[in-house]
């Protein structure tokens, strides 16, 4: 770094002094934020590791709670979610090239994407919640206690268990149900509230082509989660769907 | 900027693509791949749904993530996260999955 460049006045009013021009900072910020993705995909890793664990040790019954989870809702879900990643990426897109109105219509339609995915998420929790379906004493007046079908008998409300399921080795998938999607759906919050943040600064004109580093760095963080999702939905609610009828 | 502005052709096209694999893995959750090899059952409906998951993350993160136009650095970083990953996978399962494969003499 030359001292005689230094001395001049800053290019662009958000450079921050250690850095040497907008470009070193945008990919300091980039690394970092990949960084900081690590990290998480650590902390969903062992969640992951979990399931897969619990999954080999009790696949019938990890079957039979899966097949009792709303599979509409949930593909609902993943389609919303993947179209507010592509809204998030063209809001991204949009302020690199300078257009600020179609970049803030492209913020607030993610944010309505993912206020959606959340709604449905509370709207699957209530049905969970209805059939006594919250694990252990987490709701201390409706304990985990599922009404489980008879051998024959179809009812969409009661809980099938096929081969050897034991309900309590159900509660544990619901245990890890909870834990995975609850863990999502509040990254989904925290998201939205970081997308509130950026469109006040957006309406406020603040980014640009020079300058779109916090865009960039949230849309990361939004796609991230758009992936755990990726590898939620058919993990929680497929894997087991073709033993229906068995 | 020596930045790469990825065009909107290649957004659509990843967003479509997304739910294709979307849809694939619903209707391939309702068939029966699993393959009997002697006494063992090969659960074939695993390993599709994460073939398809896993597909559709790594476009996600070449994409919409733009790891394909970013830095090496960035590169080793998203590297490192699976490398990791598959560690704590390994020696976790390799310690599960081997119990009970040798007596133990009391």
């Amino acid at each position: 770094m030359s001292h005689a460049a230094s001395a001049e006045p800053h290019g662009h009013p958000a450079l921050q002094h250690h850095f040497e021009n907008m470009e070193q900072q945008r990919e300091a910020g980039t690394l970092g934020m990949w960084v900081f993705l690590v990290t998480e995909i650590m902390f969903f890793g062992g969640m992951f590791l979990a399931y897969t664990l619990y999954r080999s040790a009790y696949p019938s019954a990890f079957a039979s709670a899966s097949n009792h989870l709303d599979i509409t809702m949930g593909a609902v879900n993943t389609g919303v979610l993947i179209l507010s990643s592509f809204t998030m990426a063209m809001s991204v897109y949009f302020t690199q090239i300078g257009k600020s109105r179609p970049q803030i219509l492209c913020l607030i339609a993610t944010i309505i994407l993912g206020l959606t995915f959340l709604g449905i998420k509370a709207v699957e929790y209530r049905q969970k919640y209805e059939d006594s379906l919250i694990p252990g004493r987490l709701i201390p007046t409706r304990p985990f206690n599922p009404a489980v079908a008879y051998e024959g008998e179809v009812n969409e409300h009661k809980l099938h268990l096929i081969g050897n399921a034991t309900v309590h080795q159900v509660e544990l998938f619901y245990w890890i149900y909870f834990a995975m999607t609850g863990m999502h759906a509040l990254h989904m919050i925290i998201g939205a509230g970081l997308l509130t943040f950026l469109l006040y600064f957006s309406i406020k004109g603040r980014y640009g082509p020079e300058y779109h580093s916090p865009v960039e760095v949230i849309g990361l963080y939004w796609h991230f989660v758009d992936i755990v999702w990726i590898f939620l939905f058919p993990l929680l609610y497929l894997l087991g769907r073709h033993l229906e009828h068995v | 900027m020596s930045e790469h502005i990825v065009p909107v052709r290649v957004y659509v096209t990843i967003f479509l693509v997304l739910l294709v694999g979307t849809a694939l893995t619903v209707l391939a959750a309702f068939q029966d791949f699993s393959v009997r090899l002697g006494t063992h059952e090969i659960p074939f409906n695993t390993v599709i749904a994460l073939a398809i998951a896993v597909t559709k993350a790594t476009f996600v993160v070449l994409y919409f993530m733009h790891v394909r136009y970013s830095s090496r650095l960035v590169w080793v970083v998203v590297t490192s996260a699976l490398f990791w990953l598959a560690i704590m996978f390994a020696l976790t399962f390799s310690d599960y999955w081997t119990r009970g494969w040798l007596p133990v003499g009391y």
